[in-house]
């Protein structure tokens, strides 16, 4: 992308002086307003301490209290040649939540390290982590050469230890610098101080980074965010976050395959008329076949060579950083771009002190600020890319209860043997997952735990039907929405599988749950599916009261109470 | 793309997710520049609708152009318009001179934190940049208050890759700041660019204009002659002067915004 700005964050152990290097260069750059450095002088006289270049981005009356940051922040700055964004990252382990939201936003980092104390704690963490975030460009900038009087033995002895432990991470940096950030030293100019180094100033350092070319080569990922109707026209949003997309191109939905052309690009102001748009984009599209479409779905050309993977087992290289562990058997959300599906964690192969690097192979937790091999099983189908080949798809998050607790990326295909949770309904190579024999059961304190029947069904098998906890008559129909599919059950066995789009209801019809579906005009089906487009987590119950009737075919059996 | 439409297409993205995931919605509409850009984007982002009210908080001290222009746009636009004032404060007689962060926190964040119970809001857009102020610079994208209004800023929780916090208490709310990484300049260029139309309280007359827009009488002018647009960006290129110096409340105290917005400013 040209002309577009280059985002570089700073990371390092605590007090190697990641704000003061921007304070720093903000200040020596003249980037910044009379009034931010009045004030933060001013506040240095009020609390009698020296003035501190960090001040100028620790901006909380905390931080500067306790000479520490706190939160990341981004600030802008250009030289003659480009502009940046830096982002300042805190170093103390407490904060590494706040460290990984600045660092996920960069392209480029600058990894600090103090010369008199070389490599510590959280200078291997960071470099970790920025290993697991992608962030592949890495340069070393040993700081405080003032505290070892410039001396380049110093400098050298600090580059071997540093580049040494980044080895262990088949990690190498792109370049080690010299610099005080106190004094300013090697920053905007070369150092007279430090004549025995003859490369780049850390300005001029930056203006030498190479801005990431441009994806649009790549093939198209635009996953649905959402689809409008405030008018006649029927427009689905999203943001393509690789390739590009032109009117006519023939287009592919998943996970369920289908397959439309692309008629129209939405717009509203005249300058964003348009026929064709590319990574980054955030765009309105008209399809030529007006399928149910719905947010999670991700759109790619049906031309294209690289399709992305879709399936119920996920491997993932996770960092965790939510105060409660991440636990085995446990059910999560997991998100991939605008995809949210209910994940659980079938194993946890590998879990990694990211300081230490030690490992453990037998974990059944990952704890905070680990990093860790997990294997999800979703309960709906989950679609996603290689990270190495697609990022945006190829990475994902994961909320426990409120907050974003981990992250991660999915660097190979999981190859393990799977169980899945509840019955497989085999058909034409294609596994569906159905909790239809599943048994709810109340127990002591008013719990309602969920038992999973695993079974694995062909065409013709016959079917248990009636079970402790549930009843369905002899002929039925289960509609998977999300695959655009339809499975039918007829005199007790699997008897097919057709399109969702060649279904009319003449049977009962369930979800995947076994939950009946209140379909009684013939209207209902489209309604029900047109209203599904809509859903969202605020609507959701609304929807849920209305359509599905879970008494129906299912009664809780009494464990205890 | 060059980095206005990177920060259109991302401003695009953020209302998307906003308006998908939170539920109940409003903006909260100030009518200056950065407002002025949010509600273009809002019109970019849903093909010319505006499927969420727009809220004034109206301190009563608000310039008389303001409220002129306000009325103006809601009605050509046909805005769901919400105006709200703490009228009991208002009644009470509260004014700058009993001290001007008492002033601010009754008829801004006092009121803004009512209009949000009133109507039940999930979700609040507002315009606010991290170039503005300290406060604002360590701000998330979606970022959430309790339901005494609260922002917890020690302890915010991670953000990272445009997966924005959706999962919040019933009775809480999320401030979504869709111009957080716009600077100054950004939204200039971007209203030249665009050829957005503004209120003239931002071009000079008389050797003076107002640079940032607030009660009238907290807000001052600065020396300038800049009475176009592109005068605008070529002024702001060379000055060194912070945007929010005329706004009087936030020289009161050095952590005067942080208190303001802990405690549910905008």
């Amino acid at each position: 992308m040209e002309n577009s700005e280059l985002h570089i964050v700073m990371v390092g152990h605590v007090d190697h002086g990641k704000s003061t290097v921007i304070g720093r260069l903000l200040y020596d750059t003249k980037a910044l307003p009379e009034g931010t450095v009045d004030k933060v002088k001013r506040i240095a006289q009020e609390t009698g301490k020296p003035f501190e270049y960090a001040y100028l981005l620790d901006a909380f009356e905390e931080e500067q209290k306790q000479g520490i940051t706190i939160d990341t922040t981004q600030l802008k700055f250009h030289t003659a040649s480009r502009e940046y964004v830096i982002i300042d990252a805190p170093g103390h382990k407490e904060f590494l939540k706040n460290m990984i939201s600045g660092a996920s936003d960069a392209e480029v980092a600058f990894l600090i390290v103090d010369a008199a104390r070389g490599v510590e704690e959280q200078t291997k963490r960071h470099a970790y982590i920025l290993r697991l975030l992608g962030i592949r460009q890495i340069y070393v900038l040993i700081n405080k050469m003032d505290l070892v009087d410039y001396e380049q033995t110093r400098f050298v002895a600090v580059k071997a230890e540093v580049a040494a432990f980044l080895a262990t991470l088949q990690l190498q940096a792109a370049g080690f610098l010299p610099v005080s950030a106190y004094y300013g030293e090697n920053l905007v100019q070369h150092s007279a101080k430090m004549p025995w180094y003859t490369g780049k100033s850390f300005i001029a350092t930056l203006d030498s980074i190479k801005a990431k070319p441009t994806s649009s080569d790549q093939p198209l990922r635009l996953p649905i965010q959402d689809v409008f109707k405030f008018d006649q026209r029927r427009i689905i949003a999203g943001r393509i976050e690789a390739g590009e997309l032109q009117v006519d191109d023939k287009i592919k939905l998943y996970p369920s395959g289908r397959e439309t052309v692309v008629t129209e690009f939405a717009n509203w102001a005249s300058r964003d008329a348009k026929v064709e748009a590319s990574v980054g984009q955030s765009v309105g599209i008209q399809l030529q076949d007006e399928f149910f479409n719905q947010r999670g779905e991700i759109i790619t050309r049906s031309s294209d060579q690289q399709q992305p993977t879709v399936t119920n087992v996920v491997q993932t290289n996770l960092f965790w950083m939510g105060q409660a562990p991440l636990v085995t058997g446990q059910r999560y959300k997991l998100k991939i771009a605008t995809q949210q599906v209910i994940a659980r964690v079938l194993k946890v192969l590998k879990v990694t002190d990211s300081s230490t690097l030690a490992t453990r192979e037998d974990a059944t937790k990952v704890q905070l600020n680990d990093v860790a091999e997990v294997v999800f099983q979703t309960e709906t189908p989950l679609v996603y890319d290689l990270f190495t080949q697609q990022q945006v798809t190829g990475r994902f998050v994961i909320v426990d209860g409120y907050d974003v607790a981990g992250g991660g990326t999915i660097t190979e295909h999981y190859q393990g043997d799977t169980q899945l949770d509840g019955a497989i309904f085999s058909t034409d190579g294609q596994d569906y997952q159905l909790n239809l024999f599943d048994q709810y059961c109340l127990t002591a304190g008013g719990q309602v735990v969920t038992h999973e029947y695993q079974g694995h069904y062909q065409i013709g098998a016959e079917l248990p039907l009636k079970g402790s906890g549930y009843a369905y008559p002899t002929d039925f129909a289960i509609l998977l929405a999300e695959q655009d599919r339809v499975l039918t059950v007829k005199a007790g066995r699997f008897s097919g599988s057709q399109a969702l789009t060649d279904f009319r209801v003449q049977l009962p019809v369930v979800d995947s749950r076994g939950a009946q579906l209140n379909l009684t005009a013939p209207a209902d089906l489209k309604a029900y599916l047109t209203e599904r487009e809509s859903l969202n987590d605020k609507t959701k119950t609304t929807f849920y009261q209305k359509w599905l009737d879970f008494n129906a075919y299912h009664q809780i059996v009494i464990e205890d109470i | 793309m060059d980095h206005l439409d990177e920060l259109e297409a991302e401003s695009i993205y953020i209302f998307r997710e906003a308006y998908k995931n939170l539920g109940k919605l409003g903006l909260l509409w100030s009518i200056g520049k950065d407002s002025t850009v949010l509600l273009w984007l809002v019109r970019k982002a849903f093909y010319g609708h505006t499927p969420f009210p727009f809220i004034h908080v109206d301190t009563s001290f608000e310039m008389p152009e303001v409220l002129a222009y306000r009325d103006r746009v809601a009605a050509e636009l046909g805005l769901d318009l919400i105006v709200y004032t703490n009228q009991d404060a208002v009644d009470q007689g509260m004014n700058p001179k009993l001290g001007r962060l008492m002033c601010c926190g009754a008829l801004k964040t006092v009121a803004l934190n009512q209009v949000v119970k009133k109507y039940s809001f999930d979700g609040l857009i507002v315009g606010v940049r991290q170039d503005e102020e300290g406060s604002r610079s360590k701000e998330r994208i979606f970022s959430e208050r309790n339901q005494q209004d609260k922002w917890d800023y020690t302890n915010q929780p991670p953000e990272l890759w445009d997966e924005f916090k959706t999962d919040f208490p019933k009775g809480n709310h999320i401030r979504v700041h869709p111009l957080l990484h716009w600077t100054e300049l950004d939204i200039w260029e971007y209203i030249q660019r665009e050829g957005i139309p503004i209120i003239d309280l931002y071009f000079a007359k008389n050797h003076h204009r107002y640079r940032s827009l607030g009660c009238a009488p907290c807000t001052g002018t600065i020396d300038s002659d800049a009475s176009t647009v592109s005068e605008i960006i070529a002024e702001l290129k060379q000055t060194k002067i912070s945007e929010r110096a005329g706004r009087a409340q936030d020289q009161e105290d050095a952590y005067a915004m942080q208190k303001l917005r802990q405690s549910g400013y905008m």
